[in-house]
């Protein structure tokens, strides 16, 4: 039997941490993801898990130290938020090169600047291309979830990247709703022993890691890290069916949302799915054939599949929370329209920067989106696809 | 037991090979070796390396140089990835997942770049936090790796690429930062400085207590760079001599506070015997310039005389 709860975001990803009993945990508190170290170390200085937590000195030193100890063949995880993740970036990258299956709990705030320490996704678009699976949550549920599923997948012998789990900041890591944990004994057993390959503390077969990698090798060592997040597509969906055994709550790379029949699409990432959810609703009850594609999986990118789901709309709106500055359109409008085009899908769909730094959404917003969707069916102009949801102007 | 050169090389093989890519008559490889060679031979050691000389020239793909466990991720931050690794030790080995019998030591190597600069905070996060570690920079006072730029630790006057002595500015013009007293001043258990002289005895020793003393131990070994600071290949230990017979570098260590200066000269030579040898200050001997060698010599001596106060306010019985 579950346990019913009642948690935060950030609850629920600090309980999935002392559920995991993860060997070492550096963090450095920022807002609005300090509580899931905070929380964990009440953890361990109550002797409930068998964690080492290295309290660090900056955000960059919590990837490094995470890097250290999973290589020493620990398994390492850590939470951080908007410039906390801008600090780590550099190790960031370097994490996913040396193939260490590091876990982290991303807490979706705005980067600076100027500052703000709301919610908004330009920490998760900054490391977008970095080499690790980002999966994305709607709330708190499918944080620890996520979570949950997040070793399976990252130390899947044909996959060895990291992976982070979002989650909206505030939205959903200060709200508190109903969830169902699992009891740690399952857990345990879903989440299994941590066996790596080749490790520094292998006294019987030292390795070196790390490399200066020149011109004859760093193409090929590339390569196997896109190879490998191309095969973690396979591998998210097998760790999914498992977990759907478990617990009956069903992963994919998308969730589909009164889509069989869908015109007016909407696509988005995290708590603005469960507004659309209420619009969506709503619009049906008025006839409207509405529907949502909420993204779970944003790395890898699963083209393909989202061009499928999305073939038979009449218009299609892809929702960015964080403006790209380029010119063109937010990094989730332009996957899915890479997406639509190579795989020869010709939808009318347009784009919609919205929320940047806590701005409320409401289902108004969406509502109109969905208006828009409509005129533009009806009359076949897109005009503008770069656009803003409520933007004072 | 005392002190054999011969003994200890023919009883601890290097755990740095030969084949790696140092320049001849860099200071560097020599630290790594006797540093390593504190090792007991039974203990296995993870070794951490901030970007640098050492790192660019020990592990080119898909070759390494180091006989133990290495890693490195960047340049600022040797000692918190060391951390990380220390952290796993102790969790795996509390929780039962490594073989209890083997004891693992965990030592950084890192530039005065990625120690006194770049890397100052994550080595002092790592120490303050008490990590079981070493932490040694090898100070060849500028950015070596990519072609001799000044860095805080850089002597006073010194001619850089990014301090090149003009016709205004004769060089770098600021003073050295003292990162050994940064180090003491975190209040661990073992700080020292050093630097290879006398078949090695001072480093071997101070690398010894520092591996084997319980929590973090930090070691700033002078290393001379033949290109960046000008002298003949061959006489690198020479200049080690003459930094430690001129007080410039002198060998001290600081055991839980307490001072003890390792080697006082009987006759204190003057700065620029130390000076003159090396092209990096030879704009100081063109006439004119005198001042710049009496201000050297003057900043020797004040951090020399401090040095000796600390020792005797450190080590003065407590009056009854």
């Amino acid at each position: 039997m579950s346990i019913r709860e009642r948690l935060s975001g950030n609850e629920a990803a600090a309980i999935a941490m002392k559920q995991i009993n993860p060997d070492v945990v550096a963090a450095f508190p920022i807002t609005p993801s300090t509580e899931i170290p905070q929380y964990f170390s009440t953890f361990v200085s109550n002797g409930q898990v068998d964690t080492e937590f290295v309290a660090v000195e900056s955000e960059h030193s919590a990837m490094s130290a995470c890097i250290g100890a999973q290589s020493a063949g620990a398994r390492a995880m850590t939470a951080t938020s908007a410039n906390g993740l801008s600090l780590m970036w550099e190790m960031i990258y370097i994490a996913s090169s040396l193939r260490l299956p590091i876990v982290m709990s991303l807490v979706n705030r705005a980067v600076s600047g100027p500052l703000n320490i709301h919610n908004d996704h330009s920490d998760a678009m900054g490391v977008r291309d970095a080499g690790w699976i980002m999966l994305f949550s709607e709330n708190n549920q499918e944080a620890y979830d996520n979570l949950l599923m997040a070793h399976r997948i990252a130390e899947h012998k044909d996959v060895l990247l990291p992976l982070m789990v979002c989650q909206d900041g505030f939205i959903t890591s200060h709200s508190i709703e109903n969830i169902e944990l699992l009891e740690d004994d399952k857990v345990k057993q879903f989440v299994g022993k941590y066996k790596p390959e080749h490790y520094l503390l292998n006294d019987k077969e030292p390795i070196a890691v790390g490399p200066l990698d020149l011109q004859a090798y760093l193409f090929e060592h590339k390569y196997q890290q896109a190879e490998a997040m191309r095969n973690a597509k396979k591998v998210i969906l097998e760790v999914s069916k498992d977990f759907e055994k478990l617990t009956g709550r069903k992963y994919s790379f998308f969730e589909e949302y009164k889509m069989d029949d869908a015109e007016l699409v909407v696509v988005c990432m995290n708590s603005t799915a469960g507004t659309t959810k209420a619009v969506v609703d709503d619009l049906r009850n008025k006839g409207v054939k509405a529907g949502l594609l909420k993204i779970r999986v944003f790395r890898p990118f699963p083209a393909e599949e989202v061009a499928n789901a999305l073939s038979n709309a009449k218009a299609i709106a892809v929702l960015d929370k964080a403006d790209s500055l380029n010119g063109v359109g937010g990094a989730l409008f332009e996957d899915v329209v890479s997406g639509m085009y190579v795989n020869n899908k010709n939808v009318p769909i347009v784009n919609y920067v919205y929320g940047i730094g806590g701005r409320d959404t409401t289902t108004k917003e969406i509502s109109s989106v969905y208006s828009d969707l409509q005129k533009i069916v009806d009359t076949g102009n897109i005009d503008n696809p770069y656009r803003y949801l409520g933007l004072r102007k | 037991m005392a002190y054999n050169l011969k003994e200890i090389i023919a009883d601890k093989p290097s755990r740095l090979k030969s084949g790696h890519r140092m320049c001849a008559g860099c200071g560097a490889p020599i630290v790594a070796r006797m540093v390593l060679r504190a090792l007991k031979n039974e203990d296995h050691a993870v070794i951490a390396n901030a970007t640098g000389c050492m790192e660019v020239s020990t592990f080119i793909y898909p070759y390494s140089a180091w006989s133990d466990s290495y890693i490195h991720t960047a340049f600022e931050c040797a000692g918190a990835t060391l951390s990380g690794a220390e952290a796993a030790y102790r969790s795996m080995k509390k929780q039962g997942k490594l073989p209890k019998d083997v004891d693992t030591k965990f030592i950084a190597f890192g530039g005065d770049g990625g120690t006194y600069d770049i890397g100052l905070q994550s080595l002092s996060g790592a120490m303050e936090r008490g990590h079981d570690m070493v932490y040694v920079c090898y100070d060849n006072g500028a950015y070596m790796n990519t072609g001799i730029q000044r860095s805080s630790a850089t002597p006073h006057f010194a001619d850089t690429t990014t301090t090149p002595a003009g016709t205004v500015i004769p060089g770098k013009m600021q003073v050295r930062k003292d990162l050994t007293e940064i180090m003491v001043g975190h209040h661990i258990p073992y700080v020292a400085q050093t630097v290879p002289i006398n078949n090695f005895k001072d480093l071997y020793e101070k690398s010894e207590k520092a591996i084997y003393t319980e929590g973090p131990a930090f070691l700033n070994v002078l290393a001379p760079c033949p290109r960046g600071w000008g002298y003949p290949t061959e006489d690198l230990l020479q200049i080690n001599k003459l930094a430690v017979e001129t007080c410039y570098w002198p060998l001290y260590e600081v055991v839980n506070g307490k001072y003890k200066i390792n080697y006082k000269p009987a006759k204190k030579l003057p700065v620029e015997e130390f000076l003159r040898p090396q092209r990096r200050f030879k704009h100081m001997f063109k006439p004119g310039n005198e001042w710049m060698i009496e201000a050297f010599q003057k900043e020797t001596d004040e951090r020399w005389e401090a040095l000796l106060k600390l020792e005797e306010i450190t080590n003065k019985e407590e009056e009854k």
